[in-house]
């Protein structure tokens, strides 16, 4: 059997005497396309960024691909991994071609293959091709995710790490986007796992949706699972809200 | 053109030349220190706030006082070298000044460069981390490029202050636009004064301007004018520099001259004797401190200067006492000599003394005419004097002789101590025996009936590296017992007065003249 795309065991990561991870074990199969959901201070943010060493654990072990991270330059590990945020963090100075090419110029690729490799990233994530030559500050919110989703995607990675990638958005953008990010994830055999603290989004863009609080795992499961099987309150509360709330939206607009 | 004008003309490409020359190099070495610093500082908070706190400090000591400092470290640090590995460096004049005005140029670069470092988006920070990027990669593809405006903003500012500051290393013997300022506060030329501010702001405007053009392009991302900006920064500083490369033979002899009148003319006056005598090329250092000058020359810095018998006897020599004009001539002639290997080799023929002067008509109406009668009126008077006359150690010995008691003691420039006098700002001053104001005011010099103030005969002063330079002995030994007091008094105040003045070189060639016919 492969190893899973993401193995974490017993990871503890501590600020001061909170405990943001306290001893969390997860295992990620290739394909899977995790939300981690939680409210804020639960801790899915630094679990996010202990898999790309952005923010290592204390104690612990986190393997990619079957490969401890922590035996690897950050920098060689990170070109392999997709990483997406809500600030988005789009490099000002650099046109929006540019700032798709990063990874792959500091992969050493050729020009001609940059260049080809930036027409189809534009292309994938909906974007028209004469954007490449503006600069992000001339983009709308929207244009600037799809920009970092194509950048995150451009070193062709196997994984892709979401940190509340659509939350700055406006409804109809996010709605779009989540949808087309999911096509994609599909499309070229993602491995994909999103923080979000937004259930509707997790439940609408997720296979399986991992609950955190005070930094330990409360539920795992399909939503379907979570909502037959759940018997703690809060995950049921948290589950039962979009739903509520879907059946008011259905009432009211009397579909 | 007025001929003043046309004189300040001549001189502009040295000037200009050595100013934006040290300005440059200061600049480039401030860049050097201050940009890893910054990097350095903008990594790590434990280290930012004591390197900020340092800059900040060396920028509130006074620009003139750090220059000065840099000579008697740099003296040290020449003699330890020549004690150690056999070999020395001039401790005055291009060294001294670069380094202050490099230590002056570091706070803006360093402040603005931590700014603009620490100013970084933290998302941005994290997406260049997030891409894959190594620390290396991150400093020079995203953060140094993003802060770029701030640090341009910063080297602006630096090259602003260098370029005004360069004018206060005229004083530690190194060339610049400020020997306009300097000689023409001294000789009251203030054409000469005005033109060296103007040359000087117009010299940091236009440098202001083409790094702002390189700032504009940093901030706006357009390459044209970077390159516009740079390349006019490289073009105008080569231009300005051109002339230097034909001043670069080696100088024959160094003649040094403190910051008054009559030093600039017996330094022209020797310098000339030189050149006649066939030295190829006699450079002037001119403008340089009292205590600056004596060591300069006992370091071979300087090889020729006139010193004065009275300030050697008691600021060199440290002595008190007062055995007579001749007894300290030939007191000094041996000292210097056993001590420093300094030849004194003759006195000219005049004193220039402290003598304390007043107006007539106040020493007529207060009946004071010696120093004993200054010392009973003093509680009700104002005295002036030069800027250092107050610290020496004459001043000591007439105040211990005396004891008076001023209402108040202020100091001047010499030429502002005499306007002083006039205007009653001062009621006396610590004037100078060969001055020519003192004739032309018809000023009323008090007798010193207790000898308190030694002899001030000026004396030509040769370093040791000199000793047995026959050209330069015979050049000189001439001028020995060759001016009277009264022709030096007449070249002063031609360089002084308000109206028709000339310059130092003009006046010692009317006072070679005058000199010869005795």
């Amino acid at each position: 059997m492969a190893a899973p795309a993401i193995q974490l065991t017993d990871v503890s990561k501590r600020y001061g005497a909170t405990a943001a991870l306290d001893s969390v074990s997860l295992s990620v199969g290739e394909g899977e396309f995790v939300a981690l959901v939680g409210g804020s201070g639960s801790g899915k943010t630094t679990l996010l960024k202990t898999i790309n060493r952005l923010n290592p654990p204390d104690a612990g072990q986190v393997a990619v691909a079957g490969e401890d991270v922590a035996g690897q330059p950050p920098h060689a590990l990170r070109r392999r991994i997709g990483y997406v945020f809500q600030e988005v963090g789009l490099f000002p100075h650099l046109s929006v071609a540019e700032n798709i090419a990063v990874t792959p110029k500091l992969l050493g690729w050729d020009a001609a293959r940059i260049a080809e490799r930036v027409a189809t990233l534009l292309d994938l994530v909906a974007l028209p091709r004469e954007v490449a030559a503006r600069a992000p500050a001339a983009l709308s919110g929207g244009q600037r995710q799809r920009v970092g989703v194509a950048r995150a995607l451009a070193a062709e990675p196997k994984l892709m790490l979401m940190d509340e990638p659509f939350g700055a958005l406006d409804p109809i953008t996010r709605d779009a986007l989540g949808a087309d990010y999911r096509a994609l994830h599909e499309r070229l055999g993602l491995t994909t796992v999103m923080v979000t603290h937004d259930m509707a989004e997790a439940v609408l863009l997720a296979d399986r949706v991992v609950v955190l609080d005070n930094g330990r795992i409360l539920a795992d499961g399909t939503p379907a699972d979570l909502l037959a099987h759940t018997t703690d309150p809060a995950v049921r509360a948290l589950l039962e809200a979009p739903k509520r709330q879907a059946e008011r939206l259905r009432e009211r607009l009397g579909a | 053109m007025s001929p003043r004008v046309a004189a300040a003309f001549e001189l502009l490409p040295e000037y200009l030349g050595w100013h934006v020359l040290l300005s440059v190099s200061a600049l480039a070495l401030g860049l050097v220190i201050s940009l890893p610093l910054a990097i350095a500082a903008a990594r790590s908070p434990r280290l930012r706030w004591p390197v900020l706190a340092l800059a900040s400090l060396i920028q509130t000591i006074p620009s003139l006082a750090l220059l000065a400092l840099f000579f008697p470290l740099l003296l040290a640090l020449s003699l330890l070298s020549t004690a150690t590995i056999g070999r020395g460096f001039s401790a005055l004049g291009f060294l001294p000044s670069l380094l202050a005005l490099t230590l002056y140029s570091v706070l803006p670069i360093l402040r603005n460069g931590v700014t603009g470092l620490t100013g970084v988006d933290p998302a941005i920070s994290e997406a260049a981390d997030g891409v894959g990027m190594t620390t290396r990669q991150k400093l020079f593809q995203v953060e140094l490029p993003l802060a770029a405006p701030v640090i341009m903003a910063g080297i602006r500012t630096a090259a602003v202050w260098t370029i005004g500051a360069a004018t206060l290393s005229t004083p530690v013997g190194q060339t610049s636009l400020g020997n306009y300022i300097f000689a023409g506060l001294q000789t009251e030329n203030w054409v000469s004064v005005l033109f060296g501010c103007a040359a000087s702001a117009v010299l940091a405007l236009t440098a202001d301007q083409l790094l702002g053009l390189v700032e504009t392009g940093a901030r706006t991302r357009r390459r044209g004018f970077v390159i516009a900006g740079l390349a006019g920064l490289v073009v105008g500083a080569a231009v300005a520099m051109a002339p230097l490369a034909g001043l670069g033979k080696p100088a024959a002899y160094t003649v040094g001259a403190k910051n008054f009148s009559e030093q600039y003319i017996l330094a022209e006056l020797m310098a000339d004797r030189l050149e006649r005598a066939g030295a190829s090329h006699v450079s002037r250092k001119e403008d340089l401190g009292s205590a600056v000058a004596y060591r300069a020359l006992a370091a071979g810095e300087i090889d020729v200067y006139v010193d004065y018998s009275g300030t050697l006897w008691t600021n060199v020599l440290g002595r008190t006492d007062n055995p007579g004009r001749q007894a300290v001539l030939t007191g000094l002639t041996t000292e210097l000599k056993r001590r420093d290997g300094v030849v004194v080799l003759g006195s000219l023929g005049f004193e220039n003394a402290y003598a304390f002067a007043m107006r007539p008509d106040r020493a007529k109406a207060l009946n004071v005419a010696s120093l004993a009668d200054l010392a009973r009126e003093a509680p009700k008077l104002t005295l002036g004097s030069d800027l250092e006359f107050l610290s020496r150690p004459e001043w000591k010995a007439v105040d211990g002789a005396y004891h008076f008691a001023f209402k108040a003691k202020r100091s001047f420039q010499p030429t502002f101590m005499y306007r002083a006098l006039a205007g009653g700002d001062a009621d006396v001053i610590s004037a100078f025996s060969s001055d020519g104001r003192i004739a032309a005011d018809h000023l009323v010099l008090l007798s010193d009936p207790k000898a308190a103030i030694p002899p001030y005969d000026a004396v030509i002063l040769i370093s040791p590296k000199r000793a047995g330079d026959r050209r330069l002995t015979e050049a000189l030994r001439p001028l020995v017992g060759a001016i009277r007091v009264e022709a030096m008094q007449a070249a002063n105040y031609s360089v002084d007065r308000d109206q028709g003045k000339v310059t130092p070189a003009q006046a010692a060639r009317a006072l070679a003249l005058t000199s010869a016919q005795h």
